[in-house]
């Protein structure tokens, strides 16, 4: 069979209600900013300590995410694997409706977001910040052009390379991200290479998860058929992914461990009696991964939609736990000035520094995946993105002819 | 270099929008220097033939915390009303520091180090933060987003952002809500030829004794400071960043 | 059908348009009234300060932070030091009101500007906390006395100290 790509039906009444939570969700998160902005951050819990604050939790979750989501479509395309290839163009848009929620958080929660047009007008070459801002938008361009590529057929024949230029922007994106944490020489808990490799492996797993969550939402609630075939692959591919962002975090910390130096931070991180060990321990390993992982190929879950939807939705949990405490918990942990000294001073020198979270920030935060979700779920609307049956008689012949 | 990059960049700007015609008229008449003994014309831009440095003597310091007061009226920076006490601004602070190995106990003022290489310069995405050609690092909040970077770089805490809308500000320090900013040694007096407000401050409480700060040009030889620098040596704070700082620290 | 609406409805628009336009060229809008600045003159001439003050400002306002060119004659804080005049009772005008020199102009054409988030909007020394190094004449009746100030000023010092 043939796959046929259509746009979804918009007249229910549950795609109303979607659409209207999601504006919602927006709605506040423009009023949160309007607060913040009118105030000014001491609305906020963010001070001079603690600068990057839950906006940024949520946007580099976002960013993260967005590049991993677009990996289902590199593998149809740069892999040629053919199953995957069905699902290709709503990776594509969830890609760039991920990045516009997460590039929206990072807008608004700027100092002077009225001033956007300067930090797309004045470059510090050297900055990995303002290669960022270059490489952001170079996606948004890439990915459109891929789309096109693979939704226009005049142009089909184009869709390998765009693929291939697509999977090589987003791998040096994400590259780049990592390097926004791992480019700080003074902090205990960044300055570390191997955080770019690992945010390269935390966008694949926290993309495909929310990749799986839209994919299931989508056809559930659209009545089309979802096959067993595509969801197994999806689900051994999120299996690997969650263990290795194990491995590459395991990694981040023995290293640590290993140099004496900074085993201050790895005790503040592992084993102090913080909200930051507790989000590691319970969120990031038993919630984010331990729980996921289990549920994803113990035989009694692996078979369950539920499950497996579960397991995506520990996976976002996780992630955001994990970004948490890379984030937050890097900044809380007293930058050490004076090596072998303790130290005292009226700016927080020497000491553990303090973070509450406002609403308002965390609503901001939320606006995000607002935007992104509302962007996709209009995309499926206008736009012939999702395949009307992912049965598996469609998207994998050969292989239903051998059953 | 970046920052003279950045410079270029403004007068290519300035070029294309026709105006670097105006500008060579506008600052070629003579202008009245307001001091006979300034080192540098006031229509001459700085450049690298000095560079701009503060020596402290940490044996000396008492943490009487006169440096700070002096900083903050200088800059104005207590029009604050809404910001908490981590949100506030602090260009210079006092450290406390006790010896875990010995239990010695001693303090030292802290502020932008004016690195040679800072690294709040090389990650500022937009060319705000920067260095002026004389060593002077600054934050140009013309062109500042506020998105902090810079205060996640920084190895010594130098940078505050402002946290609320202020009024009231001292012609010579403007500084306003959104934007980061940090000690910049006081660029409107070193222009003027003056001391920074917290040397003069700690050389005033210092009066009876010796300076307990020396500053001036680390290019210059037979500058105080170099002499000073030479004869008795002068530390860096985490110098195992090899960012060659502008403020050296005696005793340390 | 709902163009011809509008088609129908073109003409009456139309003339509730020309009524609004004459109505206002009758009606002139009241010109601002400037408020007068220290000296007979500006540092460049009137008609050029009106069409090109801010290219000037922002010249002078990179050089002077990036290059560390100190000259007076274009920089904003000389702008304020002549046109910001305090009235009968020593009060500066607030920025906003269309007795600052900048907001008269601004107001009235319904320009934006950004230099006031950060920028002092008066002449320093309008207070006694910097009297010290003082020669502005405008102070307050009951804030002169130079005794007076010093002690208030070192009051302060000793106040702000005791918050460090």
């Amino acid at each position: 069979m043939k796959v046929v790509f259509r746009e979804i039906d918009g007249n229910s009444k549950g795609f109303m209600a979607l659409l209207g939570v999601l504006g919602l969700l927006i709605a506040i998160a423009l009023g949160a900013t309007y607060y913040m902005e009118h105030n000014g951050h001491w609305v906020t819990g963010m001070n001079n300590q603690i600068v990057w604050g839950m906006p940024h939790v949520f946007a580099i979750f976002l960013i993260v995410a967005a590049s991993g989501a677009l990996n289902v479509a590199s593998i149809s395309s740069v892999f040629n694997r053919k199953i995957y290839k069905p699902l290709a163009r709503l990776s594509g848009l969830l890609a760039i409706a991920l990045l516009a929620g997460g590039l929206m958080v990072l807008v608004l929660d700027l100092g002077r977001p009225d001033r956007l047009i300067v930090a797309m007008t004045y470059y510090n070459f050297k900055s990995i910040f303002a290669w960022n801002i270059i490489l952001y938008n170079g996606f948004f361009a890439i990915v459109a052009v891929y789309l096109w590529t693979m939704m226009e057929r005049k142009v089909n024949k184009y869709s390998k390379p765009a693929g291939i230029a697509a999977f090589t922007w987003r791998l040096i994106l994400t590259t780049g991200t990592g390097s926004i944490f791992a480019f700080l020489v003074a902090r205990q808990a960044f300055d570390a290479a191997i955080l770019a490799p690992t945010f390269v492996i935390m966008s694949f797993s926290y993309g495909l998860a929310v990749f799986i969550l839209v994919l299931f939402a989508a056809y559930k609630w659209t009545g089309r058929p979802l096959g067993d075939v595509v969801v197994n692959r999806l689900k051994n591919l999120q299996g690997v992914f969650i263990a290795a962002v194990f491995y590459f975090f395991a990694v981040y910390h023995l290293t640590n461990l290993y140099a004496t130096e900074h085993h201050g931070i790895e005790s503040f991180i592992l084993s102090a009696d913080n909200i930051y060990s507790t989000l590691f321990w319970v969120g990031q390993i038993l919630i984010g991964t331990l729980i996921p992982f289990a549920l994803l190929f113990l035989p009694a879950t692996s078979k369950s939609r539920f499950w497996i939807g579960t397991a995506a939705v520990l996976v976002i949990i996780g992630g955001m736990a994990q970004m948490y405490v890379t984030l937050i918990g890097g900044q809380a942990y007293p930058l050490v000035l004076f090596p072998g000294y303790d130290v005292s001073s009226s700016f927080h020198d020497g000491v553990v520094n303090e973070y509450v979270p406002s609403l308002a920030e965390t609503l901001l935060g939320v606006g995000g995946f607002g935007v992104a979700l509302i962007a996709t779920t209009i995309g499926v609307r206008v736009l012939r993105f999702l395949p009307e049956s992912l049965a598996d008689s469609v998207v994998d012949p050969d292989h239903h002819k051998a059953a | 270099m970046t920052t003279e990059n950045n410079i270029d960049a403004y007068r290519r700007k300035f070029v294309g929008g026709g105006l670097a015609a105006a500008a060579g008229i506008a600052i070629a008449p003579g202008v009245i220097l307001n001091s006979v003994a300034q080192a540098k014309p006031a229509d001459k831009p700085v450049d690298d033939s000095v560079r701009w440095g503060i020596l402290i003597d940490a044996n000396k310091c008492d943490g009487c915390n006169d440096c700070v007061t002096a900083c903050n009226e200088e800059h104005g920076l207590d029009n604050y009303t809404n910001s908490n006490e981590s949100q506030r601004t602090q260009y210079i602070r006092v450290v406390n520091l006790r010896d875990k190995a010995t239990g010695h106990e001693q303090a030292l003022p802290v502020m932008c180090q004016h690195c040679e290489t800072p690294p709040c310069v090389d990650v500022c995405p937009t060319g705000a933060s920067m260095r002026r050609a004389d060593g002077i690092v600054q934050v140009n909040m013309h062109i500042c987003i506020g998105c902090r970077y810079c205060m996640m770089a920084c190895p010594y805490k130098a940078r505050s952002f402002v946290h609320e809308a202020i009024t009231d500000q001292r012609p010579s320090s403007p500084r306003g809500k959104g934007c980061v900013e940090s000690c910049n040694m006081c660029v409107h007096r070193v222009d003027n030829d003056e001391q920074p407000a917290c040397v003069v401050a700690c050389n005033k409480h210092h009066a009876e004794d010796e300076p307990a700060m020396f500053f001036g040009d680390l290019r210059d030889e037979n500058s105080e400071i170099s002499k000073q620098l030479k004869k008795f040596g002068g530390k860096q704070i985490r110098a195992d960043l090899g960012l060659n700082t502008g403020v050296r620290y005696r005793g340390l | 059908m709902r163009l011809t609406l509008v088609n129908k409805m073109t003409p009456v628009l139309t003339g509730l348009v020309s009524l609004m336009l004459t109505a206002t060229v009758f009606a002139a809008p009241p010109m601002p009234e400037i408020p007068k600045g220290k000296g007979e003159q500006c540092v460049e001439p009137t008609e050029e300060m009106r069409v090109n003050h801010m290219k000037k400002i922002k010249h002078q306002r990179d050089l002077t932070v990036i290059e560390g060119v100190r000259t007076k004659k274009h920089s904003l804080k000389e702008c304020i030091d002549c046109h910001v005049i305090p009235d009968e009772t020593g009060a500066y005008p607030k920025i906003g009101t269309d007795q600052h020199f900048c907001s008269t102009c601004h107001n009235f054409a319904s320009v934006n500007i950004d230099c006031f988030s950060c920028h002092a909007t008066k002449p320093e020394e309008s207070d006694s906390m910097h009297s010290m190094t003082g020669m502005n004449p405008h102070q307050n009746v009951d804030m002169s006395g130079s005794i007076n100030q010093l002690s208030q000023r070192e009051l302060d010092i000793a106040t702000s100290e005791k918050r460090q």
